[in-house]
C-alpha cells in the first residue's frame, strides 16, 4: 500500500469506534455484529421452520390424528418449511451471516467496504422475515403453493392463501432480494478491493472462495427470481397474463389468457438451481476449512477445490431445466440438461476426493467441528450419487414428485449443509464469543443428529422408488403402496422429532457457554488463516488494532516439514518460516 | 475413532437395507423395462462410489487419528493422481449419461402405430377422451368450457362429433398396444402418473403435453397426481384398466360420444311426478326429506348431483356396503327408473318442488365448526353451495341429520370405498380429517347457519 487510509491514521481510529449501545448491538455497522444479527435471525425463522417440519411429519406418521393439521395447514406448512430453510434460513446463514463474519477476518480487512449498506442489508432482510411471518396470520392465511409457487395453482382458486398470502409471500421475496443484493455486492467488492497486503487470490482461504462465488452466484440468479415475483404479482393483482393461460378455476372463466405457466418454471429454476449452489459453495468452502485444520494437513490439491467451485459455479447456470424434465417442456431440452447435469458431477465428485484425501495422512483430531465436517462427507456423498439418479433425465420419470425426491434434497441440501452450519458455529464459536463450547454436550449433539438424519431420509428414498408422491396430506389405501409403509412414514416422524429435540442441547450448550464456558485462547485450534490471528478475541471494531495484517503464504501450511510446531499462520513472514508450498513436498 | 465405526456401520447398514427393502419399485406393467435397466446401471455404479468413498474415508481416520508423537504428510496436491480421479469419475459418469439418453431418445420419440387418448385434468378430477371412429380428436377450447360441455368441445368441429367422452376418472387401455396419452388441464398444473407404468407427465394449462407407453400386464393400476394442484391434490386419484382389445372396444362403446352427450333427453316435469309417487312414500310428497324413514330432502338439490346419485345407485357404485342399511334401501328405488329418459323426467319433477329449509336437528358450536369448514369451502363453496366443476353438491339448507349419517359414512369407508367411486374416495379423503362426533357435530351446526342455495339447476 502506498498511502495510509485516513481510518488507519492513528488519531482517526476511535473516531470510528461506535460510542452508544445502540450505535455497538442495534444499528451496528460492524460486520461481525450484523453477522450475528443475521445468523441469530436466521436460526430464529429456522427453528420456526423445523417446527413445521415436525407437523407434516406428524400427519404422515400419524395420519389424521391431529385437529390442528387439516389439508390447508399441511399444504401451507410445506410451503413455509421449504422457502425458509432454503432462503432465509441457509441463504441468509451461509451468506449474511457466515459470509459478513469471515470475509473481512480472513481477508484481514477491517470491515465490508459499506459499512452502512451492510447494516441496512440486514435490517431489509429482517423486514422481509416480519412480512414473511405476519403472511401466516392475515386472513385465508400463508400460502400453500410449495415453496416453488408453481402459478397458475399459486394465485388461483383452491390453493390456501391465495389471496393475501401469496401476495404477501412475493413483496418478501422481492425485500429479500433487496436485502441480499446491498449485501452481496458488500461481499464481492470486499473481497476484491479490500485484502490485506500479500492476500492474493490464490492465498484465500476456501471459505472465502466458496463465499465469493456463491455471492456471485445469488446476484445473478436472484434478479430472475425478483422478475417471476413481480410478473406473478402483476398477474395476480393487475390481471395482467404473463404466467396465466385462459383457464377455469371453481368452475368459472379466468379473464387470463395467452401466459405460460412453463416460463414462471424456467425463471425460477434459472435462480433455483444456482441456488442450490448458493448455500452449497459456502459449505464446501467452510468444510474444506474445518477439515485442513482439525487434520493439521493442507487441503489436498488446493488449486483444483477452486476451479470446481468456479466450475461448479458456471456450470450451476446451465442445468436448471433438470427440474423440469416432467414439466411438459419441450421434451428434447431433456438431452441437453441430463448432459450439463452430470457432467457437474464431476468437479463435485473432485472435491468429495480431495476432502477426503486430505484426511489421508493427516493427524486427525476429532474435536466437534471435525466430526460435523466428516459427518457431512458422508451425507454429501449420499446426496450428491442420489442426485446423479434425478439428473439423468429417464430415471427422472419414475421418480420425479415422489419422496425420493424428498430424500434426495434433504440429504443435499438440508442435511449436508446444517451439519456444516454447525460444524462452523462450533469452529468459530470460541472466536466469536471468547468462550469454549462444551465439548461432551457438542458430540452428544453430532451423533443424535447424524444418526437420527439419516434414519428419517435413508428409509425415505425407498418410499420414493415405491411411488409415494410428495406432497401429499394422506395417501389412504393406495393399491400398490404395502400397509408397512405406513409403520416406516411413523417411524420416519419418531426420528424426525428426536432429531429436532436433539437441537435443545446445541441451544442449551450455546447459551450456557457464553457464560459458562472456559475462556478461549486467541487461536485454541492452532488454525492458520488470518481470522485466528487477531489481537483480541473476539475482535474488536476494526479487527486488527493498529496493523493491518500482512499475509506471506497460501491458508494451509500446516505440518510444514522441518518446522517444530504444527502450523504456520498466514502473516507469519517468509524470512522467519519459508513458505511451505513453493519448499515443500511435490510428488 | 467411534466417528470410523459409525461410519462404516451406516455404510453396511445401508446396504443391507437397501437389499432388505420390502419397499421398492412395483412390480413394472408397461414396455419401459430400460428404464428400470437404467436405474439398475445407477445403482451399481453409485453403490459402488458409495461404499468405497466412505470405507477409505474410515480407514484413514481411524489410520491418521490424531497421535501426539504423529504429524501429518505435507503434500498441496498430486496433479496425476487428481488426472486419474477426474478421468476415472468422467467414465463412471459418462457409463450412466449414455445409457439414460438412448432410452430417453426412445421416450421422446412416439411410435408410428400408437393409438391416442387424452387425459384431461381439472382440481381435483380426472376425465379422458377419445378420438372416436374418425381417429381425429375434435378441437377443445379452455374459453368454451362450462358445466354442460367440461371438455370445452368446440361445437362447429365436425372433427369432435364422434370423440368420445369419458366422464370417469377411469381409462381403460387394450394390452400391448402402444398408446400416446396426451394431457391437458383445464385449470392449474396436475401431472398424470402410474407407478407401474414407470412414466410420467406435467398438465400444464394452455397446452398440451404428451407421453408414451405400451402397456403389457393386464390390471387395474392407479393415476396419481403428483404436481401440487391445491387443497385436495392428494385426493386427486384416477385408475387405468389394462385389458384385452375386446373388453376395451365394448368399454369404449358403452361411454357416449359428444355428439350423444348433445342429444341427452331433457326432462319432463310433468311426466316425472309420476314417477315421483315413489320416492315420495319415503322422501315427502314436496321432497322434503323424512328423518323417521332415513329419506333425506331432494328439494333444491341440483340436478347433476341427483343424475349422478341415481347412476351410482343404478350401477351398484352406491348402495351396496353391506353396513350401509339405508343406502342397499335406495338401490333398488333406483332400478324402478327404467332409463335415462326417466331419470331425467323425475330430476325435472324435483327441481320443480319447493325448497324450504328443514329445522336444524345437530347440535353443535358454529364458532368451532367454521375453522373445520375452511377445508370444505374449497369444493362445497362460502355459502355451502355447491359446485358442480368441483364435483362437490349443496350442503347448506339440507337435512342436516343426512349430512351427519353421510359424513360418517364416509368417514368409516360405508360410503366412498368402491373402486370406481371416485369422488366419493375424495370426500373419504376430507372425511377423515374430522377428529370426532363433536367436531363433525360443530361442523354440521356451521353448515346449517349459511344460506348457499344451488346455482346450478341442470
Amino acid at each position: 500500500m502506498a498511502y495510509v487510509a485516513i481510518a488507519d491514521r492513528d488519531h482517526e481510529q476511535h473516531l470510528h469506534d461506535p460510542q452508544t449501545f445502540i450505535e455497538k448491538y442495534i444499528w451496528s455497522q460492524d460486520h461481525k455484529v450484523i453477522a450475528i444479527q443475521y445468523g441469530v435471525t436466521a436460526i430464529f425463522v429456522g427453528v420456526i421452520a423445523m417446527i413445521l417440519s415436525v407437523m407434516m411429519r406428524l400427519q404422515l406418521g400419524f395420519p389424521d390424528s391431529f385437529s390442528l393439521i387439516n389439508p390447508e395447514n399441511y399444504y401451507q406448512f410445506v410451503t413455509m418449511h421449504g422457502m425458509i430453510m432454503v432462503i432465509y434460513l441457509l441463504t441468509a446463514l451461509f451468506l449474511g451471516g457466515f459470509g459478513n463474519y469471515l470475509i473481512p477476518l480472513m481477508c484481514g480487512s477491517r470491515d465490508m467496504v459499506f459499512p452502512f449498506m451492510n447494516m441496512l442489508s440486514y435490517w431489509v432482510y429482517l423486514l422481509s422475515v416480519i412480512i414473511l411471518l405476519v403472511s401466516l396470520f392475515v386472513p385465508g392465511g400463508a400460502t400453500g403453493a410449495g415453496w416453488t409457487l408453481y402459478p397458475p395453482q399459486a394465485i388461483s382458486d383452491g390453493t390456501p392463501g391465495e389471496s393475501l398470502g401469496i401476495v404477501l409471500m412475493l413483496a418478501s421475496l422481492g425485500v429479500f432480494i433487496i436485502a441480499f443484493t446491498m449485501g452481496g455486492l458488500n461481499y464481492v467488492t470486499t473481497v476484491l478491493q479490500a485484502r490485506c497486503r500479500g492476500m492474493t487470490l490464490m492465498r484465500m482461504p476456501l471459505s472465502v472462495w466458496g463465499i465469493f462465488v456463491a455471492t456471485i452466484l445469488g446476484l445473478l440468479a436472484f434478479p430472475a427470481l425478483l422478475v417471476s415475483a413481480i410478473m406473478m404479482l402483476l398477474d395476480k393483482l393487475a390481471h395482467t397474463s404473463f404466467f396465466m393461460p385462459a383457464m377455469i378455476s371453481a368452475g368459472e372463466q379466468l379473464e387470463h389468457t395467452g401466459g405460460s405457466p412453463i416460463l414462471f418454471q424456467h425463471l425460477f429454476w434459472f435462480f433455483g438451481h444456482p441456488e442450490v449452489y448458493i448455500v452449497a459453495l459456502p459449505a464446501f468452502g467452510i468444510v474444506s476449512d474445518v477439515l485442513a485444520t482439525h487434520a493439521r494437513k493442507n487441503i489436498f490439491g488446493y488449486r483444483m477445490m477452486v476451479w470446481a467451485i468456479l466450475a461448479i459455479g458456471g456450470l450451476s447456470f446451465i442445468v436448471w431445466a433438470h427440474h423440469m424434465y416432467v414439466s411438459g417442456m419441450n421434451p428434447y431440452f431433456g438431452f441437453f440438461f441430463a448432459t450439463t447435469t452430470l457432467i457437474i458431477a464431476v468437479p463435485t465428485a473432485l472435491k468429495v476426493y480431495n476432502w477426503v484425501l486430505t484426511l489421508w495422512q493427516g493427524n486427525i483430531h476429532l474435536r466437534v467441528p471435525m466430526l460435523f465436517a466428516i459427518g457431512f462427507i458422508f451425507t454429501f456423498i449420499h446426496g450428491g450419487l442420489t442426485g446423479i439418479f434425478l439428473g439423468n433425465v429417464v430415471i427422472d420419470l419414475p421418480l420425479s414428485d415422489t419422496y425420493f425426491v424428498v430424500a434426495h434434497f434433504h440429504m443435499v441440501m438440508g442435511v449436508s449443509p446444517v451439519l456444516v452450519v454447525f460444524a462452523a458455529i462450533y469452529h468459530w464459536y470460541p472466536k466469536m464469543t471468547g468462550r469454549m463450547f462444551n465439548e461432551t454436550l457438542g458430540k452428544w449433539h453430532f451423533w443424535m443428529t447424524l444418526l437420527g438424519t439419516y434414519s428419517i431420509y435413508l428409509p425415505m428414498h425407498y418410499l420414493g422408488f415405491q411411488g409415494v408422491p410428495r406432497r401429499y396430506f394422506a395417501m389412504g389405501n393406495t393399491d400398490f403402496l404395502p400397509e408397512s409403509a405406513q409403520a416406516l412414514n411413523a417411524s420416519i416422524t419418531i426420528s424426525a422429532i428426536f432429531v429436532a429435540l436433539t437441537q435443545l442441547i446445541f441451544f442449551y450448550n450455546m447459551i450456557t457457554s457464553l457464560r459458562n464456558g472456559k475462556k478461549a485462547d486467541s487461536n485454541p485450534w492452532g488454525a492458520t488463516t488470518l481470522e485466528w490471528q487477531t489481537p483480541d478475541t473476539p475482535p474488536k471494531h476494526g479487527n486488527w488494532g493498529h496493523d493491518l495484517p500482512e499475509v506471506h503464504r497460501w491458508a494451509y501450511d500446516y505440518s510444514v516439514p522441518g518446522q517444530e510446531q504444527d502450523f504456520v499462520p498466514q502473516n507469519v513472514p517468509a524470512s522467519e518460516v519459508p513458505v511451505g508450498r513453493d519448499h515443500g513436498v511435490h510428488h | 475413532m467411534p466417528i470410523a465405526v459409525v461410519l462404516i456401520l451406516l455404510v453396511v447398514g445401508s446396504l443391507i437395507f437397501h437389499f432388505m427393502s420390502p419397499w421398492f419399485f412395483t412390480p413394472l406393467a408397461s414396455n419401459w423395462s430400460q428404464v428400470d435397466d437404467t436405474i439398475n446401471i445407477t445403482f451399481w455404479v453409485t453403490g459402488f462410489v458409495f461404499v468405497a468413498v466412505n470405507l477409505f474415508m474410515a480407514y484413514a481416520v481411524i489410520r491418521y487419528r490424531y497421535r501426539k508423537e504423529n504429524r501429518a504428510v505435507y503434500d498441496p496436491e498430486n496433479p496425476k493422481l487428481e488426472t486419474w480421479l477426474t478421468v476415472f469419475t468422467t467414465v463412471g459418469v459418462a457409463a450412466m449419461l449414455a445409457p439414460g439418453l438412448f432410452v430417453w431418445a426412445k421416450f421422446v420419440d412416439v411410435p408410428d402405430n400408437a393409438m391416442e387418448v387424452e387425459a384431461v385434468a381439472q382440481q381435483w378430477h380426472w376425465s379422458y377422451r377419445l378420438p372416436g371412429e374418425d381417429g381425429q380428436f375434435g378441437n377443445v377450447n379452455a374459453k368454451l368450457i362450462t358445466g354442460d360441455n367440461p371438455f370445452g368441445m368446440d361445437p362447429d368441429d365436425p372433427m369432435g362429433s364422434d370423440d368420445v367422452l369419458v366422464h370417469s376418472a377411469e381409462l381403460h387401455l387394450p394390452i400391448d398396444q402402444p398408446v400416446k396419452i396426451n394431457i391437458r388441464s383445464k385449470d392449474v398444473l396436475h401431472n398424470f402418473t402410474v407407478a407401474q407404468f414407470r412414466v410420467k407427465m406435467d398438465t400444464v394449462p394452455g397446452m398440451v403435453t404428451y407421453m408414451w407407453l405400451t402397456p403389457t400386464v393386464e390390471g387395474r393400476y392407479e393415476v396419481l397426481c403428483e404436481e401440487l394442484c391445491g387443497v385436495a391434490h392428494y385426493a386427486m386419484r384416477g385408475a387405468v384398466v389394462v385389458e384385452g382389445r375386446d373388453q376395451f372396444d365394448s368399454w369404449v362403446a358403452g361411454n357416449p360420444t359428444y355428439a350423444e352427450t348433445l342429444a341427452r333427453p331433457s326432462g319432463n316435469a310433468a311426466l316425472g311426478a309420476a314417477q315421483y309417487a315413489v320416492c315420495a312414500a319415503c322422501h315427502g310428497q314436496q321432497g322434503e326429506g323424512l328423518q323417521a324413514l332415513n329419506a333425506p330432502k331432494l328439494a333444491g338439490q341440483s340436478a347433476w348431483y341427483l343424475r349422478k346419485q341415481l347412476a351410482n345407485y343404478k350401477a351398484g357404485i352406491r348402495g351396496t356396503h353391506p353396513d350401509d342399511t339405508y343406502g342397499k334401501q335406495m338401490a333398488p328405488m333406483a332400478m324402478t327408473l327404467p332409463n335415462d329418459q326417466a331419470v331425467e323426467n323425475v330430476i325435472a319433477h324435483i327441481r320443480s318442488l319447493p325448497d324450504n329449509r328443514p329445522p336444524a336437528t345437530v347440535q353443535g358450536d358454529p364458532g368451532r365448526g367454521a375453522k373445520s369448514y375452511q377445508v370444505c369451502a374449497y369444493c362445497h363453496g362460502a355459502g355451502a353451495q355447491g359446485v358442480q366443476a368441483l364435483n362437490a353438491p349443496r350442503m347448506a339448507g339440507m337435512t342436516d341429520w343426512y349430512l351427519q349419517r353421510q359424513l360418517e359414512n364416509f368417514k368409516s369407508g360405508i360410503r366412498g370405498e368402491h373402486p370406481q367411486d371416485y369422488y366419493g374416495l375424495q370426500m373419504g379423503f376430507m372425511a377423515q380429517t374430522l377428529q370426532d362426533e363433536q367436531e363433525l357435530n360443530d361442523l354440521i351446526a356451521y353448515i346449517n347457519t349459511l344460506q348457499g342455495d344451488s346455482a346450478a339447476a341442470d
